[in-house]
């Protein structure tokens, strides 16, 4: 079928996707796709109030409608201790509401059904009585005196707050504001949005009453994980419960957490003894799953007579939802928020984050932010470019001029972070380069003096991923390890299998072309599976861009693994010593006689036919990487914009990004990420919204509220590239699937900032919609 | 997401359905496109226990010019009204105006005469046909008559159709004479219903106004027609200052609400913008026709 | 309620309520799960069919409505192990990352060329307007609609290059 299935398929080269074939012909193994024998469907019942006591529930008519099997309530779960759940950050969740309902969405009861219509129509007919208390929806709502106390459920909880959290040195930041030349304040809001991939969550759990196995389809991006969870929650013992985790349409954080829905159907098919499926739809997944952002951020930045940045301040209000359920490594209450002095060399830094209960849906890490990299890069990237437009400076120069220099790496932060390498100024100048940024600024000076209004936003993000090193980083307690686990067959083929989960990114591809690399099997003979949590090695999963820098590392190993292997094989068929031979990838042969050589797949076949005595049979193995360091992807990206004066409409004119991720495995694969992610930077820029009225009714619940970008507002992205290899990874490689949205949303606002700097505005907060940009230029003057 | 269960009738004849309607109108609903209803359906904010489906009944598909107007049959869906050569050669502004409708898929099933009735406030064809002073056809089993669309809303999705009637065609007055016609729609993406959009229609005698109709869509419980804003065009050559001014009045007359896609003060402004914009594009498209 | 209708050339049928929406007769009655549902507001187009050739949302449309009618869904594009140009388009260009979209997407641009053999950008862009994608950016979605636009007018090319034999 493809144009490159005559290539090798080895590091570097765009092959094409193995992948495709099933989803070109519709016969994508998505989870609602999945018919089992049996199978009954669930509707979930939710909360329509934010914030409300829950005074009786009356399931009779429910119960009585056609092809109704069960009705759940948290009252049978609590029966079976079920009604509450751990979260990946250490809290407690609801499952189906108890006592109180704490945000509209929210989990109340369930209907099992024969089939989804049914389940639909009797849960309807479920009646709740509700007494409704004053609803939290800000973390400033949440720390005012006087304030509901949303989680007294918890024992010891006095008020909302959840964390207070620090990083860097606050005595050497203080000092070194207090004898600043000058200090460019920024105060902004990066609003709630959602992941919202195009498949939404779901289960079909199948508790086989026999045999007391658990088999459970799962939208998960990270099913080992949530095995371990499951076998704490439910103490049904681990080996019992196999997590399937299928093709995902999307996942971009949303598909990481458990969700009640998934308990719900499992204690269901547990006491029904059939499979029991259960689909979300778009308005459940907007409203109750995992959410992104809503960082409330102060960010202080100081800078010498000359130019120089000094010191960095930071305090950030995280609204976290009603429950602490961020899917983020355990020792951090913010994520890698830290990363926040970016690109730059800034000799001391002080970050406090304060994290508050609300009565909205729990989450907050989600949606390509590489741990709340996404807040951090932000923030930085609209501060530089505020600082650089107050000090009358150029904001390309003075990024420049305060950059980590080439030499400094490996650079240790403010903050800690020991960035691995990077060379900032080098993308800089390619996008300048493609952007002809002379010619533009003048181009833009000459368009303002006809009264035009546009503009030119930087942003030079550096970001921090591949989660990680297993002393830092785990996950409730799990190292964030990650693994591969690879199968050469006696014919020279081969099986891959790891702890990681694609939802989208290619890893069928990509990951065997790492071993068709160190390995020389052509990629087309590796199969590539993840996913089944009986068959893969434990991993962590995919998300922060974690799969490339973690598993991609693991790959390489267990591959190099089998060529030392194959080595001792190669010389016990040439009969000469190991050292006499040398490795041309596929092949190894005598030193000095060529012609004396054996390849990898007669290598294999001798791994089963033909071994020297005292080895081992099979050419497979398993490595579990953990990884020394992060991977620091950077980049450069600049956006033109022109505003309808008018109407406060943005017209993007041009957007280059120039990324470096280490050594790209597939181009064609990298490329795409990036493409998709400055889509979605440009979603979060200029139309993306989750909000909530006073009295905590979410508006974004649904795709006519919350604003995808179709192709006809997308603009064209103009894609450049630096390579800059990571110094400790055995490829080089970094991670790349969250770059765009780290960096693209500054530089989209940027933009839209400096064209309407002329006017003195120096501040609009995401998204920038029409009607604020046209608020602002009203309140300078500026009208048609 | 699923709709509640109703009944279903796709009738063969208009006569047929007719009779559907005069006994069990008041529970049920006409569907042409669906593609205002069907959403409805689903998420049970409308839950009839019928539906005439007029899908499949002869004769309601054309186009047609008839006495002096030209006649749209209530399963003229968008694209046809894209496609369709006649209408942009007879009427223009309704070519420009149906590519903000929906997006293309949509647009391949909703009816024109479907979403006039369905009455959405936010919807683009009511104040497209405010400012064409368009009638709607209305039959029933006790016959048939005209309504102008100009009263026609009532409030948000509510109209003077009754019960027993469906609106079989909408009758557009032909332009005589030197016309053009503009709309200018904000929406957030394509798809999005309107934050503000305004449909301009303007027949000249010489350089004068002889007719102006000015329709505004998402300012209001419905559609609106901007009366005042029109008088003040009549007799007028469109110069800046009568076009300012008429823009003023059209905002004036505009009774946005302040929501998620904007403050009131907001839509109103874009009113006058838009007003402004929609009659110079008019005037040239008027002064092309001459040409 | 009886339905019957061609569905990528075959008879099929299925007694159903009236209200069952299409999408849910194609994947549930007659197990063809290629076309997808992504929301629920008729706003994402994953569940994007051919209805006599022409593109529509399945989500939004009942079963019962398209009694007597033609159907096309994505399991009807290939010409059995011939991926038709629109498929190849696809692969060749990485036009899908996820696949979720990605049916309705190529019908889409599969009824846009019959339309019209050789679009613009912004013709492409402007037709699958309606289809919301999440993984690609839509920039290789565009490439892939023009690769099959490529592929469909080459054999013609030779035919005229060598003399319209």
């Amino acid at each position: 079928m493809s144009s490159t299935l005559h290539m090798h398929g080895g590091i570097g080269e765009s092959i094409k996707r193995k992948e495709d074939a099933r989803f070109l012909r519709g016969k994508g193994n998505y989870l609602d796709d999945f018919v089992l024998p049996n199978m009954l469907h669930m509707a979930i019942l939710r909360s329509p109030h934010a914030h409300a006591r829950i005074k009786s529930i009356d399931t009779k008519v429910a119960g009585a409608k056609p092809g109704v099997i069960a009705v759940v309530t948290g009252e049978l779960m609590a029966q079976h201790k079920l009604a509450w759940m751990p979260t990946l950050s250490g809290d407690t969740q609801a499952v189906l509401a108890t006592d109180k309902v704490r945000f509209q969405g929210q989990e109340v009861a369930a209907v099992i059904a024969e089939t989804k219509y049914q389940a639909e129509d009797a849960r309807d007919a479920i009646e709740v009585e509700y007494e409704i208390l004053p609803p939290i929806t800000s973390p400033d709502g949440a720390k005012a005196p006087g304030a509901s106390l949303i989680r007294d459920d918890k024992e010891g909880q006095k008020d909302n707050h959840i964390y207070h959290w620090e990083s860097g040195n606050q005595t050497t930041t203080q000092a070194a504001f207090a004898k600043a030349h000058k200090v460019v304040r920024l105060h902004t809001f990066y609003p709630r949005c959602h992941p919202s991939p195009l498949e939404t969550c779901g289960c079909i759990a199948d508790v086989n009453g026999v045999t007391g196995k658990a088999t459970i389809y799962m939208t998960s991006q990270a099913p080992h994980a949530i095995r371990t969870v499951f076998a704490l929650v439910t103490g049904l013992p681990e080996q019992q419960i196999r997590i399937i985790s299928p093709d995902l349409g999307g996942g971009f954080g949303n598909k990481v957490p458990v969700y009640p829905g998934y308990v719900v159907a499992t204690a269901a098919s547990l006491l029904i003894g059939r499979p029991v499926k259960w689909v979300e739809d778009r308005t459940e997944n907007l409203i109750s799953t995992g959410f992104a952002r809503d960082f409330h951020m102060t960010g202080d930045l100081a800078v010498d007579k000359d130019g120089k940045m000094v010191a960095l301040r930071v305090h950030l209000d995280s609204d976290n939802g009603a429950f602490f359920s961020d899917a983020q490594p355990s020792k951090f209450k913010a994520g890698l928020f830290h990363i926040v002095t970016g690109s730059y060399d800034i000799p001391t830094a002080h970050v406090t984050a304060d994290g508050y209960y609300t009565n909205k849906a729990p989450g907050g890490v989600a949606y390509r932010c590489s741990f709340r990299v996404t807040e951090a890069s932000y923030l930085i990237e609209r501060l530089v470019t505020n600082a650089a437009i107050e000090l009358g400076l150029d904001q390309a120069e003075f990024r420049m001029k305060n950059f980590i220099k080439p030499e400094q790496f490996p650079y240790t932060s403010a903050t800690g972070w020991v960035y691995d390498s990077g060379d900032y100024p080098k993308a800089m100048n390619v996008a300048l380069d493609k952007l002809g940024y002379d010619e533009l600024k003048k181009d833009v000076e000459a368009r303002r003096r006809k009264g035009e209004v546009t503009g030119i936003g930087i942003a030079s993000f550096t970001e921090v991923v591949g989660a990680g090193h297993g002393a830092e980083f785990d996950i409730l307690g799990l190292r964030m390890f990650d693994s591969a686990e690879l199968r050469v067959h006696p014919t020279g083929k081969a099986l891959l299998r790891m702890g990681v989960k694609s939802q989208g990114q290619g890893h069928e591809t990509t990951f065997a072309q790492i071993v068709a690399e160190e390995l020389g099997i052509p990629a087309q003979d590796v199969l590539v599976e993840e996913g089944d949590t009986d068959t893969a090695p434990y991993g962590l999963g995919t998300y922060a861009s974690r799969s490339t820098p973690v598993a991609g590392a693991a790959t390489a190993m267990v591959s190099r693994q089998l060529r030392e292997k194959a080595r001792k094989l190669a010389a016990h068929l040439l009969e000469a010593a190991e050292e006499d031979l040398v490795w041309e990838r596929g092949k190894f042969y005598v030193k000095g006689s060529p012609e004396r050589s054996k390849t990898i797949q007669e290598c294999a076949f001798a791994a089963y036919t033909n071994l020297p005595e005292g080895m081992q049979a099979g050419l497979e193995g398993v490595h579990y990487y953990d990884p020394p360091n992060m991977t620091y992807p950077f980049g450069t990206y600049a956006v033109v914009v022109d505003v309808d004066k008018g109407t406060g409409q943005v017209k993007v004119r041009r957007m280059v990004a120039v990324d470096d991720c280490g050594v790209r495995i597939n181009p064609m694969i990298v490329e795409g990420q990036i493409q998709g992610g400055l889509t979605e930077g440009f979603g979060i820029a200029f139309m993306e919204l989750i909000t909530f009225d006073d009295d905590g009714n979410c508006i974004g619940s649904n795709f006519m509220d919350y604003l995808i970008p179709t192709a006809w507002e997308t603009p064209k992205f103009e894609l450049g590239e630096t390579t800059t290899p990571s110094p400790h990874h055995p490829i080089g490689a970094k991670g790349v699937g969250e770059s765009a949205t780290v960096g693209s949303p500054a530089a989209y606002v940027n933009a839209v900032i400096d064209a309407l700097s002329p006017y003195g505005i120096t501040n609009i907060d995401m998204p920038l919609t029409s009607d604020k940009v046209w608020a602002a230029l009203r309140k300078a003057g500026v009208t048609e | 997401m699923f709709p509640a269960a109703f009944d279903y009738r796709a009738p063969a004849t208009l006569n047929d359905a007719l009779g559907l309607l005069a006994e069990r109108g008041d529970d049920a609903k006409v569907m042409a496109g669906g593609q205002s209803l069907i959403p409805l359906l689903k998420l049970r904010f409308a839950q009839p226990q019928l539906i005439v489906d007029i899908g499949r009944i002869p004769g309601l598909a054309d186009v047609k010019r008839d006495d002096g107007h030209v006649r749209i049959g209530a399963l003229v869906r968008h694209v046809d009204v894209e496609r369709s050569k006649d209408l942009a050669k007879l009427v223009p502004l309704m070519v420009e105006a149906v590519h903000w409708i929906a997006d293309p898929l949509v647009r391949n099933r909703g009816t024109v005469v479907g979403s006039v009735c369905h009455a959405d406030p936010s919807g683009d064809w009511g104040s497209i046909m405010l400012a064409l002073n368009a009638e709607l056809v209305a039959q029933s089993t006790k016959g048939e008559r005209v309504i102008p669309i100009d009263g026609f809303f009532e409030g948000p999705f509510t109209t003077t159709l009754r019960s027993d009637e469906i609106a079989t065609a909408i009758r557009i007055p032909l332009p005589s004479g030197s016309a053009g016609g503009s709309y200018h729609k904000l929406e957030r993406k394509v798809g999005d219903f309107a934050t503000v959009a305004v449909s301009v229609q303007v027949e000249l005698d010489g350089h004068k106004v002889k007719k102006a109709g000015i329709g505004m869509t998402s300012v209001g419980a419905t559609n609106l027609k901007a009366k005042q804003a029109e008088k003040a065009l009549i007799g007028h050559e469109l110069k800046d200052d009568v076009i300012a001014e008429a823009a003023k009045l059209a905002a004036a007359e505009s009774e946005p609400k302040d929501d998620i896609r904007g403050t009131a003060a907001y839509k109103k402004d874009m009113v006058r913008v838009f007003v402004q914009r929609g009659l110079k594009a008019a005037l040239a498209r008027a002064q092309e026709v001459r040409a | 309620m009886k339905v019957a209708m061609r569905v990528n050339g075959a008879e099929r049928g299925g007694d159903v309520e009236p209200r069952v929406l299409l999408v849910d007769f194609l994947r549930s009655n007659l197990l063809l799960t290629g076309t997808h549902i992504g929301c629920d507001t008729t706003s994402c187009g994953a569940c994007t069919v051919l209805l006599d050739g022409e593109p529509v949302k399945s989500c939004t449309l009942l079963a019962v409505q398209v009694d007597g009618r033609e159907v096309k869904t994505v399991e009807g594009l290939a010409n059995g192990a011939t991926l038709a140009p629109i498929q190849v388009g696809f692969h060749e260009e990485h036009g899908l990352q996820c696949g979720f979209c990605t049916p309705g997407m190529m019908l889409v641009a599969s009824a846009l060329l019959e339309r019209n053999p050789n679009p613009t950008d912004d013709e492409i862009r402007w037709a699958i307007s309606g289809n919301i994608c999440r993984c690609t950016g839509y920039m290789n979605i565009v490439k892939a609609v023009k690769y099959a636009a490529n592929m469909e007018s080459a054999p013609k090319q030779a035919a005229v290059a060598g003399g319209g034999e």
